[in-house]
């Protein structure tokens, strides 16, 4: 059957199309932009629909144009790339409508929501390449892109994070392309197989594919903000609400965590990746990552801190589920980078609510909150649990497949690892939840409008919805469509033999 | 190889026609900038087109002036580089022409000399580009030299004054070497004509002396560190469209002699101490380019250090492409597509910095804060051109730091990949130092003025078309596979491995 070629351009084109008319929006034109956003949005999520529909029957979706005279640009629709292609589409809309009410009145907006735009462009991107060099064409461009919103309220400390994100993503980028170009050199071109496809490369080059391994990993863990390569993450927290949301949950740390999936599966392809020795190595560094980030949360009494040190810890699990070989510990990986996605998103959502409303930044001024904002604070703690990995929310089948592969890789350190972390998760998060809810108000917070409801309902509806879902992937987790569902169907297909 | 395989009039027109545009702008003044605007890049569009689709069909086009070839006569001829360098002037002329229309409307300085100088300009590059013998490159060197020099001085100031006096020096003084060195080898070998002086040439000190002649006044035109020091200060202080054209071409001029001289004239006297020695001050010139540039206190100023470091880029080169064989396709095409790219970026940056400082009437950095929201095209324009010097994708700076990359990884000259890398990092430090300061709201007191809107909309092209140049690059690639040095570079006996 020849491949579909439209489709995979097509989501790509309907976010990047989306920007570029929104820099032609004049800044006062607000439902002009607005509805171009929602439009953009929901095409992206009625074509994604169809693909994702397309790859569980097998069909095959490939673009193919020329990039250089030996190698090619090519999208392409796997069942990894659509797990991240579904989450960034869906968390897309959401943020969208999250950042349409949280933005409201303030100033650059058109520029705002075209980077926005460009920075979903290129994680939709990074999701579908369908090689190295296409996906390093859209990790480059999502560092771009996030530039703009980073430094987007234009203060002297947003200044300062944009200068340490770029130091940080710059060099990572560099690191990487070397690492690709030097790939390119010993194996040829490289395109992502179920599997991988360097277990062929004859025995000389094993020395370079481990340097090689190395330097993609180093230039990669930037952006998963592994330790000691994580000193943005917290930095870059001045940004607004919305972008820190989708900065955790989908576009900067995902691409770096989904980038180590592709190379440890898909290019050099797990078995090999043992046989060379270099899991061992990524899954230590994944342990003191998680370690390391819990601790540190626990210091922090700015919350968008705490949340961004629990970032770090948690998609440091992503790559722990692919340093415990096999299956099992796979699947606990792979459907983390959703679960995560879902959980961290509605927390930020959750900060962005307190700070819009009532003004709210340190979780010492969290005391009581629970009363005034009955629905945000609901949410906030569905997923703080889930964080913590306590039943039926989606981070409870994380930890349960991550564990069950340690015990099945008689990898026990592993499984001493991620009890060390619940721990740590329910000592930064349980307090929290004991203040917001049984902590008398410490303080006069502005009374609620006149509808009656806790805050503007562009801000409540998204964080309703995302704290819903990470219930729901939890509780449907055997559904043929759920993320775990999808994950099986990928550790099946990545572990054929 | 004298065969003459085309007499179509396309050669020709492209020298003549600006030429002719430059003589009619001579003698009826500014009032017919216009009408010259419209016909002239049409007619030289049009005839380039002619000549590709030609080459494409034939190959290799010769055109003997008055019907006598070399060895006597005077003898153009076209292959894949060259044309590859005539669109690179083509579409640069182009948005330089549209923007020096609105640049010069008002009652800016400089506009009665600027059309002549620069039809005259554009003609001289063309012909350089077609040239086919030594002394022929040297005339349309010469008259390059003397319509730059002349461009700089335009605005009339003190400062500009100097700057052009002492650019027009150093290019006489490089005029001179490279003219001493080809009367060198017309004594040696009874010869100018480039084909055949490859075929001849044997590597002997005589050879040596005049190539290294020709070398050191080609590097001097380039501006290579340490020969670089007439080349800030007349690009920043020149205005910015004749900025963008000595930036974006001029320099691009002498570069490709260089690259053809040495890869298809004497490739036999290319030595790997020689090689690794350009390598090394075009390193130097990376490092100490960016690092001045990083602390220019005026734009212009900044983007004329900026390249002074992508110069230094160009010169890498040299020892990736004559390490081994195996490398030279790839590490040469790099170099050209670099010096393509950087053609497109830098005229853009020139270009929207001309903008932005005409709208804050001052040439500073840190008066650039809030310029975004009354010149958003311009300042776009200036981020993706500094995306491509900083080599990032989608650009075509990107796919030639790429090529260069693959090159030096592929010759085990990991040394060239680590200056690669450190200096798209520095790019990227006084590109953002430039952008940031644009998020800043602007202070109270600030007074902008307007500018005519092509101004910004030729600069915010030729930044788009850099960024095109990283989507399109197979056709300008397979163009230059199909260049007389690559062809040459096949005959030497050393290419042949499996």
């Amino acid at each position: 059957m020849i491949p579909d070629p439209w489709l995979p351009l097509l989501i790509v084109l309907s976010s990047l199309l989306t920007g570029v008319l929104i820099f032609f929006v004049g800044e006062e034109q607000h439902r002009t932009r607005s509805t171009l956003n929602l439009v953009g949005a929901v095409a992206k999520l009625l074509l994604v629909g169809v693909m994702v529909w397309g790859v569980f029957h097998r069909h095959r979706y490939e673009t193919r144009l020329p990039l250089l005279p030996d190698q090619d640009f090519v999208l392409r629709a796997d069942a990894m790339g659509m797990l991240f292609v579904g989450l960034s589409s869906v968390l897309w809309l959401l943020t969208t409508i999250y950042a349409i009410g949280y933005l409201e009145g303030s100033p650059h907006r058109s520029r705002f929501f075209g980077f926005f735009s460009l920075c979903v462009t290129s994680t939709m991107g990074i999701a579908l390449a369908g090689d190295l060099i296409t996906f390093m064409l859209f990790y480059e461009l999502l560092t771009l892109s996030t530039y703009p919103l980073v430094v987007h309220r234009g203060t002297p400390e947003a200044l300062h994070a944009g200068k340490v994100y770029l130091k940080y993503t710059l060099t990572g980028g560099a690191l990487l392309l070397v690492g690709i170009v030097w790939l390119y050199n010993v194996a040829g071109s490289v395109e992502f197989t179920e599997r991988g496809a360097l277990a062929q490369v004859s025995e000389i080059h094993h020395p370079a594919l481990l340097a090689i391994f190395a330097i993609l990993i180093a230039g990669l863990g930037v952006k998963t903000a592994l330790v000691p390569l994580h000193g943005w993450l917290p930095v870059a927290m001045v940004a607004p609400a919305p972008v820190s949301a989708l900065l955790h949950a989908v576009a900067v740390v995902k691409a770096g965590a989904f980038g180590i999936v592709r190379i440890a599966y898909d290019v050099y392809g797990v078995e090999f990746a043992a046989r060379l020795g270099v899991l061992k190595p990524l899954s230590w560094l994944a342990g003191v990552t998680i370690i390391y980030g819990s601790l540190r949360a626990l210091a922090q009494d700015d919350l968008k801190r705490r949340l961004a040190y629990s970032t770090i810890s948690q998609v440091s699990y992503i790559v722990l589920g692919i340093g415990i070989l096999g299956p099992v510990a796979t699947i606990g990986g792979v459907v983390h980078l959703v679960h995560q996605g879902l959980m961290k998103i509605t927390l930020f959502f959750c900060a962005g609510d307190l700070a819009e409303t009532l003004g709210i930044h340190k979780i010492s001024e969290m005391n009581g909150v629970g009363r005034r904002m009955p629905w945000s604070m609901a949410a906030f703690t569905v997923a703080a649990l889930g964080m913590i990995g306590v039943p039926p929310v989606a981070g409870f089948v994380s930890k349960w497949y991550l564990g069950s592969g340690a015990i099945d890789a008689k990898q026990y350190w592993a499984l001493g690892v991620l009890a060390v972390s619940t721990a740590l998760n329910a000592a930064y998060f349980l307090p929290i939840l004991h203040r917001i809810w049984f902590r008398p108000a410490s303080g006069e917070w502005p009374k609620p409008e006149r509808d009656g409801l806790e805050t503007r309902p562009t801000l409540l509806v998204p964080t309703l919805i995302t704290a819903l879902l990470s219930l729901a992937a939890g509780l449907f987790a055997g559904a043929p469509f759920s993320p775990l569902g999808w994950a099986k169907l990928i550790a099946a297909r990545e572990y054929v033999s | 190889m004298t065969g003459i395989s085309s007499v179509a009039p396309w050669i020709p027109s492209l020298i003549l026609l600006p030429l002719a545009a430059g003589s009619l702008s001579f003698l009826f003044g500014p009032r017919s900038s216009l009408g010259l605007v419209a016909a002239t890049p049409v007619g030289i569009g049009f005839a380039l087109i002619q000549l590709l689709l030609e080459f494409n069909d034939t190959g290799l086009q010769h055109y003997p002036v008055g019907s006598w070839g070399s060895p006597l006569g005077i003898e153009f001829r076209a292959d894949g580089l060259s044309l590859v360098m005539l669109g690179m002037t083509a579409t640069v002329g182009i948005f330089i022409s549209l923007y020096a229309l609105g640049y010069f409307s008002g009652e800016q300085a400089g506009g009665v000399w600027f059309w002549p100088l620069w039809w005259f300009l554009w003609a001289a590059l063309n012909a350089l580009f077609l040239s086919a013998d030594l002394f022929n490159l040297y005339v349309t060197l010469e008259l390059l030299s003397l319509s730059a020099a002349g461009l700089v001085t335009l605005s009339g100031e003190w400062e500009s004054l100097a700057a052009g006096l002492r650019y027009l020096l150093a290019a006489l003084a490089g005029s001179l070497a490279y003219l001493m060195g080809v009367a060198l080898l017309y004594g040696a070998y009874g010869t100018l004509s480039l084909e055949l002086m490859a075929g001849l040439i044997r590597p002997e000190p005589a050879n040596a002396l005049a190539a290294s002649l020709i070398t050191v006044g080609l590097l001097l035109k380039t501006a290579l560190f340490p020969l670089h020091f007439w080349l800030p200060p007349a690009h920043g202080s020149a205005l910015p469209p004749v900025s963008a054209l000595l930036s974006g071409l001029v320099i691009k001029a002498s570069f490709y002699m260089l690259l053809r001289l040495w890869f298809e004239v004497f490739p036999s006297a290319l030595t790997p101490v020689f090689a690794q020695g350009i390598g090394i001050l075009g390193a130097i010139a990376v490092f100490s380019g960016a690092w001045l540039a990083f602390h220019q206190e005026k734009l212009k100023m900044l983007i004329a250090w900026s390249t002074v470091a992508q110069i230094g880029y160009l010169f890498l080169t040299f020892p990736l492409a004559s390490a081994s064989p195996a490398g030279a396709l790839t590490a040469l095409s790099g170099g050209v597509y670099l010096a393509l790219s950087h053609a497109m970026a830098k005229a853009a940056l020139f270009l929207a910095a001309g903008a932005m400082l005409k709208v804050t009437g001052e040439d500073r950095i840190d008066r650039l804060e809030g310029v975004g929201r009354h010149l958003p095209v311009s300042l776009f324009a200036f981020a993706i051109a500094g995306v491509s010097l900083m080599g990032l994708p989608p650009s075509g700076g990107f796919i030639a730091k790429w090529l260069l990359l693959d090159a030096a990884l592929a010759t085990g000259q990991w040394w060239w990949a680590v200056v690669l890398i450190l200096g798209s990092l520095l790019t990227a430090a006084y590109i953002f130092r430039v952008l940031r300061r644009c998020f800043l709201a602007p202070p109270e007191h600030a007074v902008f003025h307007s500018v005519p809107v092509v101004m910004p909309i030729a600069a915010f092209s030729l930044a788009g078309i850099a960024l095109l140049l990283g989507l399109t690059a197979v056709f300008p690639l397979r163009l230059l596979e199909k260049s007389a040095p690559y062809v040459a570079e096949a005959a030497i006996p050393f290419t042949v491995v499996p």
